[in-house]
């Protein structure tokens, strides 16, 4: 998608101008997950940008380094929206953008409960050599990513995907438990994948002073993924189905680096997906895109 | 112009838009400090919840801890010193300092989702107990008696750890 190039460069360097200008970073202590989604929303009117990458083993290929920025807004308390950017380099083949997703987290109930429901829809316009690997579904196996991105890129995909995303905390730990189905608008056939997750700050309570190495200020975990076959084959087979512990540090400044490497447990699977990403969180982010707007009138 | 590129431009679109409103919306309803039904949510909250005690009361650090939780989460919303902000009401009203440290807990807990308040469940437990200490702690020179000088509701940032509430 070559023509995209300018207008995402644009657009990107445009919200990147306007969090900087934003008030202030602000923390919001989000779970260490890559892949799993729990119940936390952004906080209204926060702006989250995040940069993750993946680098991806490939037997009978080359390996790749997958890459994705995401602009998380809280546009309210029960509703959160998020702007993807994908991109992958090859090695020994070449770099490409391979598309953009719109996301979108609705919170049905106001108050909190054992098992908190989170309607998660989103739409994906990518083409067909995306690796960023963010949800694993249907049959998508690895030997899919073989075809060289030359080839790849000519494959145009508009999917839907919903999730339903069920979620705990109880005593420290967080259980979250996502429910994927995803359809390509081509007329292909429903797809439907899981991701399951559980983490816990490696402290309780707060340190009296602020510190960068504290304990409170790391959380630890483990997330598992992968396919669960189409509305023809359902199940297991034919899949690939990765575990991944993962790691994340609150820093005081207001970032948080995530690692997790993720292994394959099946001969499908990459064998290994090492993913790591950095993010930050502005507030007042939407006060002041409002105030641009009224101004402008 | 090609499909994709009309789809991209209208994601931004909407999404600008869908920032603008929201954000319009949130600043009609601008948190009023002399709006009492601000504070209404606090009627609310159940017996059992209100009842609840304060397992950091007597945590001669959970003040400052929770002091160094507030800066971090709620200050950007309600106010460094929690004296109110555009967002989100002061917590050094009387309607907060007069409840009980289980209100205080379940409304962190819960969040008032409807009104912009998110739910902070998101912290571990005792991290909560120590914010609603905090909170506690700033009512103190509110129904301090014994010192005439300090005027009835000091909204000055307390500069040390105050002590909690007994």
């Amino acid at each position: 998608m070559p023509s995209f190039t300018p207008l995402i460069t644009v657009t990107v360097l445009c919200v990147l101008l306007c969090a900087l200008a934003s008030p202030m970073p602000s923390t919001a202590q989000e779970r260490p997950y890559i892949v799993t989604y729990d119940h936390y929303l952004e906080e209204p009117g926060n702006l989250e940008i995040e940069y993750f990458s993946t680098f991806g083993t490939q037997r009978g290929g080359n390996d790749f380094h997958a890459f994705w920025v995401e602009f998380e807004y809280g546009a309210t308390a029960w509703w959160t929206t998020e702007l993807y950017l994908d991109g992958q380099t090859t090695f020994h083949d070449s770099t490409l953008f391979t598309g953009f997703r719109w996301e979108n987290r609705l919170r049905p109930l106001k108050h909190e409960h054992f098992i908190n429901p989170v309607l998660y829809m989103e739409y994906e316009n990518k083409n067909g050599a995306d690796k960023i690997r963010k949800e694993v579904e249907g049959l998508d196996v690895e030997s899919d990513f073989l075809t060289p991105n030359s080839e790849a890129r000519k494959e145009h995909v508009h999917e839907l995907e919903f999730k339903l995303i069920l979620s705990s905390t109880v005593k420290g730990w967080n259980f979250a438990e996502n429910i994927i189905a995803a359809k390509n608008l081509s007329n292909n056939p429903w797809e439907f994948g899981y991701a399951l997750g559980a983490s816990r700050p490696l402290a309780l309570r707060a340190s009296a002073h602020r510190c960068t190495f504290c304990r409170e200020n790391f959380s630890a975990g483990v997330e598992m993924y992968g396919g669960l076959g189409d509305r023809y084959n359902f199940g297991l087979r034919n899949t690939s189905q990765y575990l991944a512990p993962v790691a994340a540090w609150y820093l005081p400044s207001g970032w948080t680096v995530r690692v997790s490497p993720g292994f394959g447990l099946n001969d499908n699977s990459h064998r290994l997906l090492l993913r790591w990403g950095i993010s930050r969180e502005f507030s007042g982010f939407g006060e002041m895109i409002a105030h641009f707007f009224r101004s402008g009138r | 112009m090609r499909p994709d590129l009309i789809a991209f431009c209208a994601s931004v679109v909407f999404l600008g838009i869908s920032l603008a409103v929201t954000q319009q919306k949130e600043a009609a309803a601008k948190v009023s400090k002399s709006d009492p039904s601000v504070y209404a949510e606090l009627n609310k909250v159940p017996e059992k919840a209100r009842v609840r005690r304060n397992p950091m009361e007597t945590d001669p650090d959970a003040v400052a801890a929770g002091r160094n939780l507030f800066e971090r989460h709620c200050a950007e919303c309600h106010g460094d010193t929690a004296e109110g902000g555009r967002k989100a009401p002061s917590l050094r009203a009387e309607e907060v300092q007069n409840s009980t440290a289980g209100a205080i807990f379940w409304i962190l807990s819960n969040g008032v989702v409807r009104r912009g308040m998110p739910v902070w469940s998101k912290l571990p437990e005792p991290q909560r107990w120590q914010l609603v200490t905090y909170i506690k702690s700033l009512g103190v020179r509110l129904t301090q008696p014994a010192n005439p000088s300090l005027p009835k509701a000091d909204l000055t940032p307390l500069t040390a750890p105050a002590s909690p509430p007994h």
